[in-house]
């Protein structure tokens, strides 16, 4: 097991396991974060740039007059040198201007801040349950098939966190439809009026992940069982309970920790599918109409806002593996 | 053959000094044993030596600098892991072959490995064959063999009986000693066990924190050490101080 | 290949397998059979429901649904597999470029995919279908790219990993280049988990393409994938539900297939595994060999009893062995030592006397007692609390054997914790008393560091002081100092002694290292193939051993009194492998004195009037010439 087993042979005897270690860490991360948010913010800009074509032209259809469509232009500053341009868009995004829907004719602003709550809540709650869920089950099951052990009810696990884990969650989703929406008309379908309604949405996005995520902590809870050091523990006679919790657990959700994390920061992406199902009023479905209605400075705030929320996951992820196991501090990656 | 010689040769890896300043000599024809324990820097010296790590300071071959680039290599070296040291996917007699100047013809190639694998006392008919086939110790006379196809100057040992059972090591170093003998070999043994040192080079260089701290005659040093942490090792040897049982 | 074959004997592997072809077959063909029946409109039967004629209905135009959900089969794989082409090329690019490039552009790329990786697939495919535009080929390459990080990711891992290997700087050293290095070694080397992991990527590509053509995003009409199928079928699920469950149904089964298949591959190439065969309930009948003779023992001072002990495995091809009936007994106070090669079952008989071999190993032993207590009743407080108290274990490694996520301090406690009942901060309290007895400076403070602050030497003391928490009559060392340098070895060689020396304590070390043994223990127990082959004094190891092996074994060792004009002793042969005994005596195939009933039959261990033991039909025989004058050599050197 690559955590419990790695060859820090080398690493540097830090003595007091203080303050400065704890700095030195946050601020490396600090500065990791900067950078991906700045690679994040170019690439949103250079996103529209990219694109062949006028995306004026290209939103407000072949038949709009030219002289409206260069009235466009000059608004928006598309004619300037890309780097002026750059300079704006930076400048836009500190005092919060990111431009206008030229669908809506609505600042962007407006657009985000009134789709964000529905796809936060959608994602936290879902987040919440798919952890709620592995954590325990994953250990459970490591516990239950550790070497030697349980061969029948790790086939069946398997089996079927395999499967639910593969099911996209856009399948999934119309299937809860079909079940509880159509068939059995017990849970709504539509927007999110009712505390009822955030049920099969919720579900759809968080089903897979959890069954991939206890996937992977049976497996790392298995791995960690037969460590050295759980050896020692049991050389030490400890009672069962404190080996698999004391002992075993927080390795092995270390050792999850990282996986974990990009299934999570993936579940921030999957509302755009599953809000598209449920006729979520969020981010997703938004992103989705406005990639087709080329309404592309809507589009490039929305890609800012999912990939700053998952820049936070990573770094969430990589504060809590701090805590959990302060090697990974020390680690040079 | 040829002799090697390191002067005031410094190798840093970021911040941490693995060789600092470190002058050594290995006689045209003879072993010279390298002793010290891990972190010492022997390993790091060894592989400054073949250009598998840069440094400051000079490496010579017979008065010349040792190439470090390009396909001439008259360094060559044989490692401690006989796990790791083969390509699985390649039979021996290829990653004999590969180390072989280039220029000869295929049957050429094929004749002068099967005259290696006999020379490391190795059935020349299983030139064909996967490294897994082999036990530890045939493992590390194919690595033998790889390092002599290169037509070496001087042959560098690291830890190369390390890992071997201790039934089986006796067998490599015996191996080691005929090469010598028969050969010429300059070699440089690097090795933490000094009496294997011992059994043999014929000088022998302690090295501790980049640094030498003794080199002299082999038979010298261990009778009349002159550093304390010489003395230090000799202690350490199991066996060499009686210790009364119960 | 023949392992590959193996794939189709497990029954996931034989249903990947089959489902996945089956995919790939109707790709191919199901187009050329169906095309028409998929695209004939039928303006009476719209959106109608499952019937005879249409098993999934019909869709908005009255097409079938189900063929069409077939034909739609070729353009999703089709698709898949170019995104997946484009996701590996780009990522091996990706991924070797720190390789050929040398340190510092490899640095950059690496920084590039590293931050790429962090965002999921579907943003980046998101993003690029933005650029590329709407529509089948802009999916392509936005789905392609957007698996590339990751792709390029493992492959850096994966060459990371092969490059760091010996034989990568052996070609290195022999001159060859790094491009030439690249692809004679490292490529062939991980091309059996690229290729499974490719299989995996292109799972996962049929999905994302499912995804993005679900949202509208993806392949446009009149063209149709499983994903587009889907996309038409939700908005009309109230009247024909069957019309989006089709085409999800194939997503999820094309998905499987691919996943599974490469999963499946991936274990068979991966396996290191014992298969299960489980061992009979009852134990089979024990060969005894002559009765151990402990009338000459105090009874009262024996720490460790042990009878005819064994340890069994369950193997592919029948139960392994590895200890076969090793009888020994330890008094208060005295050092024994068990020396052996791999193979010969020392750790494993340590780990037995312990109580350590977990499943599916098996114990048997006809007597196994700690200080009079049963070793091989059923757990309970009470035995966990003699074991964790009265008898101290030390491991091999100590770099793994230490909790990395817990301080040190913490981790001694808590055996007074648990079995002493002491509270927290007494528990503490011995904990760096304990610290300091194993000369561990400045022992309060660290009791708060972690395992990885502390050093081999220093880890190894402290597992000692571990065992030191409660008063054990006994330390079993499993090979304590082989991973540690030879002066560091000597600073815990003297710490054990002087425990021993203070307390009484007994001690059982295990160690490959003869002189080691030699030096530390009393008495001396030499294993070979799972059976005590000779058990005599310390002193004895030099020149009165009797067995072949244990001479051979001391000969064979170069100390600092080795004769430099002899070649070293060699013993012919390897070490037995515990799954393959041969019958006679283990030792008969590398002996020098064997006989034809060595090969036919096994010695027995016979006790002398001195209570030494040796199991050699020819034990004591003088050995020929060539070995018997390099003994008598060293003997006689000053």
């Amino acid at each position: 097991m690559a955590l419990a087993n790695s060859a820090i042979a080398a690493a540097p005897r830090v003595g007091r396991l203080g303050s400065h270690v704890w700095l030195r860490f946050g601020v490396r991360r600090l500065g990791r974060l900067l950078v991906s948010l700045w690679v994040l913010v170019t690439a949103s800009f250079l996103m529209i740039h990219l694109i062949p074509g006028d995306p004026v032209r290209a939103a407000l259809g072949p038949t709009a007059p030219a002289a409206l469509v260069a009235a466009k232009r000059e608004e928006m500053g598309l004619d300037d040198p890309i780097l002026v341009q750059y300079w704006h868009y930076l400048q836009g995004l500190f005092t919060g201007d990111l431009g206008t829907s030229m669908i809506s004719q609505l600042p962007v602003s407006d657009v985000i801040s009134q789709r964000l709550p529905a796809t936060l809540a959608l994602a936290l709650l879902a987040f919440v349950f798919a952890v709620a869920v592995a954590v325990p089950l994953g250990v459970t099951m490591g516990v239950l098939t550790r070497r030697g052990h349980g061969r029948r009810t790790e086939l069946a696990f398997t089996t079927s966190s395999v499967v639910l884990g593969i099911i996209p969650d856009f399948v999934i989703a119309v299937v809860l439809v079909y079940v509880f929406g159509v068939s059995l008309e017990w849970l709504p379908v539509a927007g999110n009026d009712t505390p009822s309604a955030y049920v099969l949405p919720v579900l759809a996005l968080a089903i897979g992940p959890a069954a991939i995520l206890s996937r992977i902590i049976r497996v790392e809870m298995v791995s960690v069982l037969d460590a050295d050091f759980v050896r020692t523990a049991r050389a030490k006679r400890l009672p069962k309970r404190t080996i698999y919790l004391g002992h075993a657990l927080p390795n092995a959700l270390t050792a999850s920790l990282t996986i974990g994390g990009l299934i999570l920061s993936a579940m921030v992406a999957g509302t755009v599918l599953v809000e598209n199902v449920f006729a979520w009023p969020g981010l997703g479905s938004t992103i989705v109409s406005s990639i087709l209605n080329k309404d592309y400075q809507v589009v490039q705030a929305i890609v800012l806002v999912y990939g700053v929320g998952v820049l936070l996951v990573n770094t969430l992820v990589d504060v809590a593996l701090a805590l959990l196991d302060p090697r990974s501090m020390i680690r040079e990656d | 053959m040829k002799e090697l010689r390191f002067e005031d040769v410094h190798v840093r890896f970021g911040q941490t000094v693995a060789v600092d300043g470190v002058s050594l000599t290995v006689p045209a024809g003879q072993v010279v044993g390298l002793v010290g324990e891990s972190g010492s820097g022997k390993s790091t010296l060894a592989r400054a030596a073949v250009g598998l790590a840069p440094y400051d300071g000079r490496i010579l071959l017979g008065g010349e600098p040792v190439p470090t680039r390009g396909r001439r290599r008259p360094l060559q070296m044989v490692f401690q892991d006989p796990y790791s040291s083969l390509d699985p996917r390649m039979s021996i007699g290829e990653s004999i072959a590969e180390t072989m100047p280039r220029g000869s013809s295929r049957a050429e190639g094929r004749a002068e490995v099967e005259r290696l694998l006999e020379l490391v006392h190795l059935d020349p008919t299983r030139a064909t064959a996967r490294p897994s086939e082999l036990s530890g110790g045939q493992r590390q006379r194919v690595a033998l063999a790889r390092a002599l196809a290169g037509q070496p100057q001087v042959v560098i040992a690291d830890e190369i009986t390390s890992a071997l059972d201790v039934s089986i090591q006796g067998a490599v170093l015996n191996l080691v000693r005929e090469l010598q003998a028969e050969l010429g070999l300059s070699m440089l043994f690097i090795s933490h066990n000094l009496a294997v040192v011992r059994y043999v080079a014929t000088h022998v260089a302690v090295m501790r924190d980049g640094r030498i701290v003794e080199q002299g005659p082999t038979a010298q040093v261990l009778a009349a050490p002159e550093h304390d942490y010489t003395r230090e090792l000799l202690a350490a040897v199991p066996g060499s101080t009686t210790r009364s049982p119960r | 290949m023949r392992r590959l074959k193996s794939v189709i004997r497990t029954p996931v592997g034989l249903t990947a397998t089959i489902l996945t072809v089956g995919v790939l077959l109707l790709a191919v063909v199901a187009p050329i059979l169906w095309s028409d029946d998929a695209d004939a409109i039928d303006t009476a039967n719209i959106l109608a429901g499952p019937s005879a004629d249409h098993w999934a209905g019909t869709d908005n135009l009255g097409r079938d649904i189900f063929f069409r959900t077939l034909v739609a089969t070729r353009l999703s794989v089709e698709l898949a597999l170019a995104a997946t082409v484009i996701a590996v090329v780009i990522g091996l690019l990706l991924g070797t470029a720190s390789f050929v490039l040398g340190r510092r552009s490899g640095r950059l790329v690496n920084a590039g995919v590293n931050i790429a990786v962090a965002f999921p697939g579907m943003l980046l495919a998101l993003f690029f279908a933005v650029v590329f535009g709407v529509g089948a080929t802009g999916a392509v390459f936005a789905i392609g790219l957007a698996g590339a990080p990751a792709m390029g990711r493992l492959t850096r891992t994966l060459v990371a990993s092969v490059s760091s290997r010996d034989f990568v700087d052996a070609a290195r050293v022999a001159g060859v280049g790094r491009v030439r290095i690249l692809f004679r070694h490292v490529l062939p080397n991980i091309s059996e988990p690229l290729v499974v992991n490719a299989t995996i990527g292109a799972g996962g590509a049929l999905l994302s393409f499912a995804g993005l053509s679900f949202l509208g995003l993806g392949v446009q009409q009149p063209s149709y994938d499983w994903g587009r199928l889907l996309f038409d079928g939700i908005g009309s699920i109230y009247v024909n539900p069957a019309a989006a469950l089709a085409p999800g149904l194939a997503v999820v089964v094309a998905g499987l297939a691919f996943n599974l298949f490469g999963e499946s591959v991936a274990k068979v190439l991966g396996v290191g595994v014992v298969a299960g065969i489980q061992l009979p309930s009852s134990a089979p009948a024990v060969e005894t060999t002559s009765p151990v003779d402990v009338a000459h023992h105090d009874a009262d001072d024996i720490v460790l009893d042990v009878r005819d002990l064994e340890v069994t495995f369950p193997g592919p091809a029948g139960p392994i062995r590895p200890v076969r009936g090793v009888s020994f007994a330890v008094r208060r106070g005295e050092a024994v030592g068990v020396v052996g090669e791999s193979g010969s079952g020392k750790s494993l008989t340590a780990l037995a006397v312990s109580r350590l071999v977990g499943d599916p190993g098996r114990v048997d032993a006809s007597r196994l007692e700690l200080l009079g207590h049963d070793l091989r009743a059923a757990d309970s407080k009470a035995l966990r609390k003699l074991l964790g108290t009265s008898l101290a274990m030390v491991f091999q490694d100590p770099m793994t054997s230490f909790n990395p996520t817990k301080r040190m301090g913490g981790q001694l406690a808590e055996v007074a914790r648990h079995h002493q009942g002491m509270d927290r901060r007494s528990a503490l309290a011995r904990a760096v008393d304990r610290m300091r007895a194993v000369r561990i400076t400045d022992p309060e403070h660290r009791a708060h560091q972690y395992p990885h602050e502390f050093s081999g030497g220093m880890r190894q003391r402290a597992m000692i002081g571990m065992g030191l928490m409660g008063s054990p009559a006994l330390i079993v060392a499993d090979e304590p100092t082989t991973a540690l340098d030879v002066t560091v070895q000597q600073q815990v060689l003297d710490l054990l002694a002087s425990i021993r020396a203070a307390d009484d304590v007994a001690l059982v070390l295990i160690s490959h290292d003869v002189a080691v043994v030699g030096q530390v223990c009393d008495r001396v127990l030499v294993m070979y193939a799972g059976k005590i082959v000779e058990d005599l004094p310390a002193a004895d190891l030099a020149g009165a051993a009797r067995h072949p092996y244990t001479r051979a074994l001391v000969a064979a060792v170069p100390d600092m009194d080795t004769d430099l004009d002899q070649p070293l002793a060699v013993i012919p042969g390897r070490p037995v492998d515990p799954a393959d005994v041969p019958s006679g005596c283990a030792y008969a195939a590398r002996c020098p004195l064997a006989t034809d009933t060595c090969r036919a039959q096994e010695p027995p261990l016979e006790t002398d009037s001195a209570g030494r033991r040796v199991a050699c039909w020819h034990a004591g025989e003088p050995l020929p010439i060539e070995i018997l004058d390099r003994e008598l050599a060293e003997v006689d050197t000053p």
